[in-house]
C-alpha cells in the first residue's frame, strides 16, 4: 500500500515538474508577445535549437572509439542532407538516412 | 485534416515507438510495478529522457524533492521553447493548455518548422492534432515495451535515428525559410561546446542557455547599431 502511494506521489511530482518547465514562459511572458526581444527569439531560436538538437543527437548516435570514429552516423547524416537538397521530400530523406543507419549498425559494417 | 497530420508526424512515429518501447522494456525489467504504469507515465509525465531517468529514480526510491529537482533540471530547456511560441499559441482557447503540456523537443520542431497559412484557428487546430498524434505514438510505445518486456522480437536497432534525420531535415528547412546561416551555426557550435564541456545529462540545457545568450547579445547589438525605426529626431 505504501508502495502504491509512493508511486502515485512520484508520478504526480514528475508530472508537475515537467509541465512547469513548459508552462512557465506562458505564465510570466504572456503580456509581452509583441516585445521586440520576444519576436527576435521567436524568429531565430527555432533554427538554432534545431541545429543544436541535430548536433547533440547525431553525436550520440555515433560510435567514436573505432578506426573510423563517428562515420556510422555521419554517413547516414550526409545521405539525409544530400537527398533532402536533391528532392526536398522530408519523408524520403528521413527514411533513407534511417535505413542506411540501421543497416550500418545492425550489420556492423564499420568495424573497429 | 488527419491525413496530412499523419504524414507530417510519421518521422516522429518512427522515433517515438522504439524510444517509448525502450522505456517500457526498462520499466518492466528494472521495476516490480504493474505494466500499465508505464503508459500512464507516458500520458501524464510525457517526457522521453525524463521518464528514463524516472526509472532509475524509482529503483533508488528517491525522495520526492529530489525527483522534482531532477525532472525540472533535465527538462529546463523547455523554458526557452515557450518563449518562441508565445505569439503562435495566443488565442488557442481550450487547446492552449494541451499544446503547452505536449511541447516536447520533437513537437516543438514540427510546430515551428511547418508552413502556415493565415488562418489562425485552422493552424492551431492542426498544431493540436500534431501534438496529440505524437503523444499517442509515445504512449503506444510505452505500453508495447512494458507488455513485451525483454521479448521484443523485431530487431529495430538504430530505428531511433529517424529523430536525428528529422532534426537535420528541419534544420535545412529552417535555413531555407530564414535565409540566414547565423542561428544555425550558433546552434551547432553551442552544441559542440556543450558536448565537450558537459556530462550528457546537462548538454542540451547548457547548449540552449548558450544559444539564448548569443541571441540576446545579437539583439542588443542590433538595437545599438541600428537607430530605432519610427523615432522622431525633431
Amino acid at each position: 500500500m505504501a508502495e502504491s502511494w509512493y508511486l502515485a506521489g512520484f508520478i504526480a511530482v514528475a508530472t508537475v515538474a515537467t509541465f512547469a518547465t513548459r508552462v512557465i514562459p506562458f505564465l510570466f511572458f504572456h503580456r509581452h508577445t509583441e516585445h521586440p526581444l520576444v519576436r527576435h527569439l521567436g524568429r531565430y531560436l527555432p533554427a538554432a535549437v534545431m541545429a543544436l538538437l541535430a548536433t547533440v543527437f547525431l553525436q550520440r548516435s555515433a560510435t567514436w572509439n573505432n578506426a573510423l570514429p563517428g562515420l556510422d552516423a555521419l554517413l547516414p547524416a550526409i545521405l539525409v542532407v544530400t537527398i533532402h537538397l536533391w528532392r526536398r521530400n522530408a519523408l524520403l530523406s528521413i527514411a533513407s538516412g534511417t535505413i542506411a543507419y540501421m543497416v550500418i549498425v545492425q550489420m556492423n559494417l564499420i568495424q573497429a | 485534416m488527419n491525413q496530412p497530420v499523419f504524414r507530417l508526424t510519421l518521422p516522429i512515429l518512427f522515433g517515438y515507438l522504439p524510444l517509448g518501447m525502450a522505456f517500457g522494456v526498462l520499466f518492466t525489467t528494472q521495476l516490480e510495478y504493474a505494466w500499465w504504469v508505464a503508459p500512464v507515465m507516458g500520458i501524464l509525465v510525457y517526457a522521453g529522457a525524463g521518464q528514463i531517468l524516472a526509472v532509475s529514480l524509482l529503483a533508488a526510491n528517491a525522495g520526492l524533492l529530489e525527483v522534482f529537482l531532477a525532472m525540472f533540471v533535465l527538462n529546463a530547456r523547455h523554458l526557452f521553447y515557450g518563449l518562441s511560441l508565445l505569439g503562435q499559441f495566443r488565442g488557442a482557447g481550450w487547446r492552449k493548455a494541451y499544446l503547452i503540456f505536449g511541447l516536447t523537443d520533437e513537437t516543438y520542431s514540427l510546430l515551428t518548422s511547418r508552413p502556415r497559412t493565415g488562418n489562425r484557428q485552422y493552424e492551431q487546430a492542426m498544431d493540436f492534432r500534431i501534438t496529440l498524434f505524437n503523444q499517442c505514438y509515445w504512449v503506444i510505445g510505452c505500453a508495447l515495451g512494458a507488455l513485451l518486456g525483454a521479448n521484443v522480437v523485431f530487431d529495430s536497432t538504430g530505428i531511433e535515428f529517424a529523430l536525428v534525420a528529422l532534426f537535420i531535415v528541419l534544420t535545412i528547412e529552417q535555413y531555407k525559410a530564414l535565409g540566414d546561416l547565423f542561428p544555425i551555426v550558433t546552434g551547432a557550435a553551442a552544441a559542440a561546446i556543450a558536448i565537450f564541456l558537459l556530462p550528457a545529462a546537462h548538454q542540451l540545457v547548457g547548449a540552449i542557455v548558450l544559444v539564448s545568450g548569443v541571441l540576446l547579445l545579437q539583439y542588443h547589438r542590433h538595437r545599438n547599431t541600428e537607430p530605432t525605426e519610427g523615432t522622431d529626431h525633431g
